[in-house]
């Protein structure tokens, strides 16, 4: 299967990435050929084949659903806020998104 | 006594406890020869100079009032996929190279509680997507057998850090072939467990369902301690077994008289180069002076597990890294003019080009109408891939082979085509695929470089993997060998 450069386009943005003009006709050549490798798998019949997620077939571990509150809860929030690009008052501060 | 920087983690503890030296004596002297020269090979992204002798003082402490353990007062290196709380954690990413967790990884933590001394942080390819470490955003490591050759990848700091004689031990992880290929092509032991049997919590995630951190290492045994102190259960990992951890290291002397030992035909077919055919197959037959028996086995869909690789992986990386937008941590564009341009040119910045053509396929593969034809596809071939390995461990113990086409290649040689980078690990991969454990092994040389012999194990079965592994090094030196002169 190819991929055009339109589409490289079209994915990179559903990915929030920007790939596009020539860039795009390049990286669509790539990933050509990584989808020609990839459709090797076509000529395997695999209609009565169960697909796998987890190589030991396991399941969703569960837990009693009940909040677990960390010790200090605001401490926890401002050691995690440290490290962010931006926060105001404990919130995240991104552009405005409407004005 | 050997140089300090010779000695395995298994020496370094027992000379600790016979008080030959001091915890702070080895891990200055590792500290020393890493600012001497890591400029050669680039193994280290961050080196955690005050840390290190801070818990080496502790280590000497304890050791003082009569504690031990057999990781008290020994350096290694973490991958730096790890988080660990105060040291940066980069991933190998500009994206997250302003990145300090505030927190550690189950792994981090485990070992710190033995009382493990960390030297710092290895590189590694950006968010572990690469054979050969070139993908880093800090530059390529070298391989300490040739300066002029890849040292694999992803956990190529790892690898050479070990082999380069600058930690006596390391952590990796391998999503297909990230620990066993780095391990093979510089010279060192690695080992990938069961899927589940180490905890994922804190290493950053690629791809799910196949990642698992394991033990890089000179020696079976110093791999055996380390697992010791990596696996077990934790709440944290949603994925992580509970079953219990055995003493890796009390079954290491054990005899494999009578072990069969199953010899894929497909991992020796012409893709194999004819004298790394040959070097393997000198190490098979040690194998079988010591008792075993070969065994011939099909894995017949084992070509299969490349193609099925890269669309699994890619989906699973597309969505673990989703997060990465520049809002929590991590890397932000400057000045973006709303939120869409903040998303878009901090991810469009902060990957490089490798990471973004994974994402993109992952994506893809994902899109509405090519869902059945690639990602449900690809789980169905994956459940054939597994049933070959069931099927084969009926008949068999353990699986061998070469864990790498080749040894290590020049830093270039496999150009702009990615496919034949991926190809790199075809002989790795579909362990990842199934969810076994496995090894690689120092076992020859071809044209003065390594050559790894891999071990497949069924699952949960590390310590057949690991007793083998050390009676072949038993009968064997190639795991003595050294890159290093001084």
């Amino acid at each position: 299967m190819t991929i055009t450069p339109e589409q490289i386009a079209i994915t990179a943005g559903l990915a929030k990435l920007k790939i596009d003009g020539d860039e795009a006709i390049e990286v669509a050549k790539r990933i050509g050929a990584i989808l020609e490798l990839v459709d090797q798998m076509q000529a395997v019949d695999t209609s009565n084949v169960e697909p796998m997620a987890n190589s030991l077939d396991a399941v969703q571990r569960l837990r009693v659903d009940a909040a677990i509150q960390p010790e200090n809860p605001i401490d926890v929030r401002d050691t995690l806020q440290q490290i962010a690009p931006a926060t105001e008052d404990g919130l995240y501060l991104v552009p405005k998104v409407i004005d | 006594m050997k140089p300090l920087h010779e000695l395995t983690i298994a020496e370094i503890q027992l000379l600790l406890q016979q008080k030959q030296f001091s915890s702070r004596e080895i891990t200055g002297h590792f500290l020393d020869r890493i600012a001497q020269q890591n400029s050669i090979y680039n193994c280290y992204i961050s080196v955690d100079n005050d840390g290190a002798l801070n818990a080496a003082d502790a280590a000497d402490k304890a050791i003082a009032t009569g504690a031990n353990g057999p990781l008290l007062g020994v350096p290694f290196a973490h991958k730096d996929i790890f988080c660990t709380q105060g040291v940066k954690t980069t991933c190998g990413s500009k994206m997250l190279d302003n990145f300090i967790p505030p927190y550690d990884a189950t792994v981090v933590a485990k070992m710190k509680a033995e009382g493990a001394v960390m030297l710092g942080k290895t590189n590694m390819d950006e968010f572990a997507m690469g054979s050969s470490n070139e993908t880093s955003y800090f530059g390529s490591v070298k391989n300490p057998w040739d300066l002029e050759t890849v040292p694999g990848g992803s956990s190529g700091g790892s690898a050479a850090a070990v082999a380069a004689r600058l930690a006596p031990a390391a952590t990796g992880t391998d999503t297909g072939g990230s620990i066993r290929q780095p391990a093979a092509l510089c010279g060192i032991t690695g080992l990938k467990p069961t899927y589940g049997r180490v905890s994922r919590y804190g290493m950053i995630a690629f791809a799910s369902s196949l990642d698992q951190a394991g033990p890089m290492t000179r020696t079976a045994e110093d791999a055996a301690i380390l697992l010791n102190s990596m696996s077990g259960f934790d709440a944290k990992d949603s994925t992580c077994t509970d079953i219990a951890v055995p003493d890796y290291t009390a079954t290491l002397n054990q005899s494999i008289k009578g072990l069969k030992i199953g010899i894929p035909k497909e991992y020796f077919d012409e893709r194999l180069d004819a004298t790394m055919a040959a070097t393997v197959q000198t190490a098979l037959a040690e194998l079988e002076k010591l008792g075993a028996i070969l065994v011939d086995i099909e894995l017949p869909n084992s070509a299969l597990s490349v193609p099925a690789y890269y669309v699994i992986a890619p989906a699973e990386a597309s969505s673990n890294l989703s997060r990465f937008d520049g809002v929590r941590y991590g890397y932000r564009c400057d000045n973006p003019k709303d939120l869409e341009d903040l998303y878009t040119r901090t991810r469009t910045e902060g990957f490089g080009e490798e990471v973004k053509r994974r994402i993109l396929v992952g994506a893809y593969a994902l899109s509405a109408g090519y869902y059945d034809a690639y990602y449900r596809k690809a789980q169905q071939v994956r459940r054939l891939i597994k049933q070959d390995f069931v099927s084969a461990f009926e008949k068999v113990d353990i699986i061998a082979g070469p864990t790498s086409p080749s040894p290590a290649f020049k830093f270039g040689e496999k150009g702009d085509d990615p496919v034949a980078m991926y190809l790199e690990d075809i002989y790795t991969i579909a362990v990842n695929l199934a969810g076994l454990p496995a090894m690689s092994l120092p076992a020859g040389t071809m044209n003065n470089m390594p050559v790894g012999l891999q071990l497949v194990g069924n699952y949960f079965a590390e310590q057949q993997l690991l007793n083998t592994a050390h009676q072949f090094q038993t009968v064997t030196d190639w795991h003595h060998q050294s890159p290093v002169t001084e």
